[in-house]
């Protein structure tokens, strides 16, 4: 094969796999804008808003949506600041515990969490606290963090320990050197650790699925798979319209901090800690 | 997933102004909300999933009031259980096809593919393919749901009728999985190719090694530290996969896709087995650990 071959057959396979990617989203794409929708992707023929218009009600999306915001925004500030004071002594004090600390967050962030919400549901049940979305946070906040410490203690590495000496000089303790100088020059990093936390729980189906009791205190997660479970057969057209409400602002946040995450992918071999 | 980003730590010394003169103690005090977080909701859990595997704890009857120490006895159902055997059985082929097959040689060719290639098509393959990544797993069932319904897209452009999601529901959520995972595999590998110096490769082209050869003695052993730990991270991510399948199949027809995680579910939050079903959590709490103690092997962690 000519070298001109190679790289055509190359630009044909890549465009095979792009459209076969893209086959599943279609379907969404345009029943979402069709009043008739069936479950193929057929072209659209019509084009019209009356589906994003039907499922824009209080309780089918907007308190979904608000829900999901105060539980992945709740969960992220919580995160961001939680890991943000682990941090400080993790990057600035010699400790004899940090390298098995950091080892052990790292271990922790492989194991399934899928698993450790049994015990959770069941100490819920006993405490009293199956469907407190509070609770909830905490829960999520608690399983969040062995990442986030770990990101967050990279991120302030980055912040050079000459910068603080200034402050430590007019008298300021750690709290206000971490408020006043690390946490505003760190503030990308920190900016990319609550979007990675948001985004997560944004999907976040089973947690909430299994902790909280009442459809109302449900994130829009658990609502998509409800009404896609009781109207998916029938009101397709709106099942698209819900998914792309619901999707949009994962998407938007992913591309906002894509740029940060790219390097993330880098471990050929080696870690940073 | 994992691994890092910011430029490499400086001298984690304090200068002798700074608070490193304090109280060891008040210098941990910022530690302090994180290790209670994690030791109520994390830890205590994990440890009091240990004990409730050894005893008849349920959620409902007798013995939701006085469970007792049953011994290994939640072990010994389980594993003599065809129900749990067959759920993991399922894991293990769901794992293997969807992961260790599917995603990790799709994402491993597509980065391949993607070197040398311009910058739209790149951008235009990464987009569609990060974009199944990116959406929630619901809204991923709910696409491959329509896409492999009875009268759904892919019969459309077939032109057969064929109920995939009741005649090959493994088949299905595995595709829907590979779909759906591809991505991480891929920027995993496009930023270990990047890393392959291009000389070593021209060297062996010049001496005469067509690209498998290329591929297979000088590209692959490089990146063979990526692959390990792309392999093992992404296993970890597919074993305790639930809401993908159980949105597009419920594990049904019957239990024909009902991997252990929706057998968990089934048991603990259905039935309110709560000792039983934190028996079969704490088996999939060993495999994910023992997995990531591999993972630990594997890559280096530089001043951790």
């Amino acid at each position: 094969m000519t070298r001109h071959a190679a790289r055509t057959a190359a630009t044909l396979a890549l465009l095979l796999i792009a459209v076969a990617f893209a086959g599943p989203f279609l379907w969404v794409l345009l029943a979402s804008v069709q009043p008739e929708a069936t479950l193929a992707a057929a072209p659209a023929l019509t084009f019209s808003l009356d589906n994003f218009r039907a499922v824009l009600t209080w309780e089918t999306i907007i308190l979904p949506l608000i829900n999901s915001i105060v539980i992945s925004g709740s969960t992220a500030i919580l995160t961001v600041v939680v890991a943000g004071l682990a941090a400080y002594p993790l990057s600035r004090y010699q400790l004899r515990f940090r390298r098995p600390f950091m080892l052990t967050l790292l271990f922790t962030t492989g194991l399934p969490v899928t698993a450790v919400l049994v015990p959770v549901y069941a100490m819920f049940f006993r405490f009293n606290l199956y469907g407190s979305v509070p609770a909830m946070v905490l829960f999520l906040t608690a399983s969040s963090l062995p990442f986030s410490i770990w990101m967050m203690k990279n991120f302030m590495d980055g912040v050079p320990v000459s910068l603080e000496e200034a402050a430590w000089v007019d008298g300021a303790g750690w709290f206000q050197s971490l408020r006043a100088v690390v946490g505003p020059l760190m503030a990308p990093g920190i900016a990319v650790v609550a979007i990675f936390v948001f985004v997560g729980q944004w999907g976040n189906f089973f947690a909430p699925f299994v902790l909280l009791d009442a459809p109302e205190k449900q994130p829009a997660a658990v609502t998509v798979y409800t009404f896609f479970s009781q109207y998916g057969q029938v009101a397709y057209g709106q099942l698209a319209a819900f998914s792309i409400l619901y999707t949009a602002p994962a998407v938007v946040l992913y591309v906002a901090v894509n740029k940060y995450l790219a390097g993330s992918f880098s471990f050929a071999g080696s870690v940073k800690g | 997933m994992t691994i890092a980003t910011a430029p490499s730590p400086p001298a984690t010394q304090a200068p002798s102004g700074g608070p490193s003169r304090r109280g060891a103690l008040r210098r941990l005090l910022p530690l302090v909300p994180s290790f209670v977080l994690l030791a109520l909701f994390l830890a205590g859990p994990i440890l009091w999933s240990v004990y409730v595997a050894f005893t008849n704890e349920t959620l409902t009857g007798s013995a939701s009031v006085n469970s007792t120490f049953v011994g290994l006895d939640n072990f010994v159902r389980m594993f003599g259980d065809p129900n749990f055997l067959n759920s993991f059985l399922l894991t293990f082929v769901f794992v293997i096809g969807s992961a260790v097959i599917g995603q990790n040689t799709l994402g491993l060719v597509i980065a391949l593919l993607q070197r040398g290639r311009g910058r739209l098509l790149r951008s235009v393959v990464n987009g569609v393919v990060i974009a199944a990544w990116v959406m929630p797993e619901i809204v991923a069932a709910a696409c491959w749901f329509s896409f492999l319904a009875e009268d759904g897209t892919l019969n459309t452009v077939l032109g057969i009728s064929q109920e995939w999601l009741y005649t090959a529901p493994m088949v299905a959520v595995i595709l829907a999985n590979v779909w759906r995972g591809t991505a991480f595999s891929m920027l995993v590998y496009s930023a270990a190719l990047s890393e392959v110096p291009a000389d070593l490769v021209e060297a062996a082209a010049v001496d005469g090694a067509g690209p498998l050869r290329r591929l297979v003695h000088v590209t692959l052993p490089l990146i063979r530290r990526s692959i390990m730990a792309n392999l093992m991270l992404i296993t970890l991510q597919t074993l305790a996969s639930f809401g993908l399948i159980y949105a597009l199949t419920g594990g049904g027809p019957g239990t024909a896709s009902q991997t252990t995680p929706l057998y968990m579910y089934e048991q603990a939050f259905r039935y309110f087995e709560i000792g039983y079903g934190s028996a079969i959590a704490l088996v999939l709490l060993v495999i994910g650990a023992l997995f990531s103690l591999v993972y630990l092997r594997l890559i280096k962690v530089e001043d951790a």
